[in-house]
């Protein structure tokens, strides 16, 4: 790294993924592999050429970002061993950070539901973050089909297990998140 | 033999049946398993995504539990677990910025030594020559498409588990009982993960395809270690069969499940009334089994 002056946005980038975007030279094996490129506005590699040209802004707000399912094709198939999937990471992290909004908030509520039941709890309680993530889309409708047999099969708790150190837990939220779930 | 057991959040709710058939599996091969006291969440598909530093702290916590207990090892059957503790323990041990901004939060010093073994490499340490042992019921019309999904295999460079592109682990474990493994295309396709619920459409998609493709190959089944594969392939099996007519239903069963069968072991107690696309008529129709009430 030469950097003089570093954006704090490549900062946190080389801090997340110890790698440096402008080794990428735009093979777009990454995008040729990626499952989900068919659904995504603009294709992985393309999330790299606009941080190497400083169009950050137009890397953040994308909804390719969050529509990343951490696969982790895209990093094991790099002939630079960049690790895309964890820039990918790096950039949501940022973007919340930032309090940017991403376009389908569908994906940033979902991951919100669910932390919100580990915060509270120590563990994951599924039907209260499916609960959560319905009241916070106002889809409550989804699945609900889905909804008897899950029930019947007792595949899922009605009551939350609540670990004996969650004090600890949530001092771990606490210290390691700068915008709280919500 | 004792292992350390860290079971994860879905092992306890929409995948019970890994972790009953996993018990029952064990008990014939005489393994124990001492579950890890008062584990938390890996933090699974989520924390990495809004905490780089939350994705390593949880599972290091987990890690720190098990070592107060004297374990040499830890045995996540969940592939997103048993990546979860392996990223967090590479990072814990090569970044040692890392490792200070955690032993802060966690206000504890954090040293390294506990093995993290997933499914697979549990029933390898165990001996597949001690599995065939126990082997009591013929399998061989059993055909079954190996799907290990992402996280079982990446990143190879942390994980170093089979091969990356193309691993034969679980095949060799299915063969081992009988079971015939088919050749296929999409054993480390992703089925979209955790946008089963923000995206569900997707992992319909990504699925229908998974599930084509061992069809196409004449699998009659599908064997996955991965509550979110077989949340995605059985569960969301459901809707993609309303969807489209034409499409064939396949069951889905848990590595475990195919052990247990081959063992002898009841449906029941094996979980196989659990699943989403009943597994019982093509298992009727393919396994002499005398047992066969649920």
């Amino acid at each position: 790294m030469h950097h003089t002056t570093l954006n704090p946005i490549v900062q946190k980038i080389i801090d997340v993924t110890s790698q440096d975007t402008s080794l990428c030279y735009q093979c777009g094996k990454c995008s040729a592999g990626c499952p989900l490129r068919d659904f995504m506005e603009i294709p992985p590699n393309r999330i790299v050429r606009y941080l190497q040209l400083g169009l950050y802004d137009l890397a953040l707000t994308s909804s390719t970002i969050w529509l990343c399912a951490g696969c982790q094709t895209c990093s094991s198939r790099c002939p630079k061993n960049f690790e895309i999937a964890k820039l990918m990471d790096a950039l949501r992290e940022i973007s919340v950070e930032e309090g940017i909004q991403p376009k389908d908030k569908k994906v940033l509520k979902f991951h919100n539901a669910f932390l919100k039941q580990i915060k509270k709890y120590g563990r994951s309680f599924e039907l209260g973050m499916v609960g959560d993530y319905k009241l916070s889309t106002g889809n409550l409708f989804q699945d609900l089909g889905l909804a008897p047999e899950t029930l019947m099969k007792r595949k899922m708790g009605f009551r939350p297990h609540k670990i004996v150190g969650i004090e600890k837990i949530q001092k771990i939220f606490d210290k390691s998140m700068k915008r709280d779930t919500k | 033999m004792n292992f350390g057991y860290y079971p994860g959040c879905s092992l306890q709710g929409t995948a019970k049946e890994f972790d009953l058939s996993l018990k029952e599996v064990l008990k014939v091969l005489d393994v124990n398993l001492n579950e890890i006291n008062d584990w938390c969440c890996c933090g699974a598909s989520s924390a990495h995504v809004m905490s780089h530093i939350l994705s390593v702290a949880l599972p290091a916590r987990n890690l720190l539990l098990a070592k107060h207990r004297g374990m040499q090892n830890v045995v996540a059957p969940c592939a997103a677990c048993y990546n979860r503790l392996k990223v967090s323990q590479h990072e814990l041990k090569f970044d040692e910025k890392m490792r200070m901004k955690v032993e802060e939060i966690l206000e504890e010093k954090i040293s390294n030594g506990v093995e993290i073994l997933n499914l697979i490499g549990l029933f390898q340490k165990i001996g597949l020559g001690k599995i065939k042992t126990a082997i009591k019921i013929n399998l061989k019309e059993i055909k079954a498409a190996c799907y290990y999904g992402c996280l079982l295999v990446r990143p190879h460079d942390i994980l170093k588990f089979d091969d990356p592109e193309n691993p034969s682990s679980m095949e060799e474990i299915v063969s081992i009982i009988g079971a015939k493994p088919i050749e296929w295309n999409y054993k480390i396709e992703c089925c979209g993960a955790s946008h089963s619920i923000d995206n569900t459409e997707i992992v319909e998609q990504l699925s229908k395809n998974i599930l084509n493709d061992a069809i196409k190959h004449d699998a009659n089944v599908i064997v996955v270690a991965c509550p979110m594969c077989h949340s995605n392939l059985d569960m969301r099996q459901k809707n993609i069969l309303k969807k489209y007519p034409q499409q064939k239903a396949i069951p889905i069963l848990y590595l475990t499940q195919l052990l247990g069968l081959s063992m002898g072991l009841n449906y029941k107690d094996l979980g196989l009334h659990l699943h989403y696309i009943n597994p019982v008529p093509m298992l009727e129709e393919k396994v002499k089994v005398e047992e066969v009430t649920i």
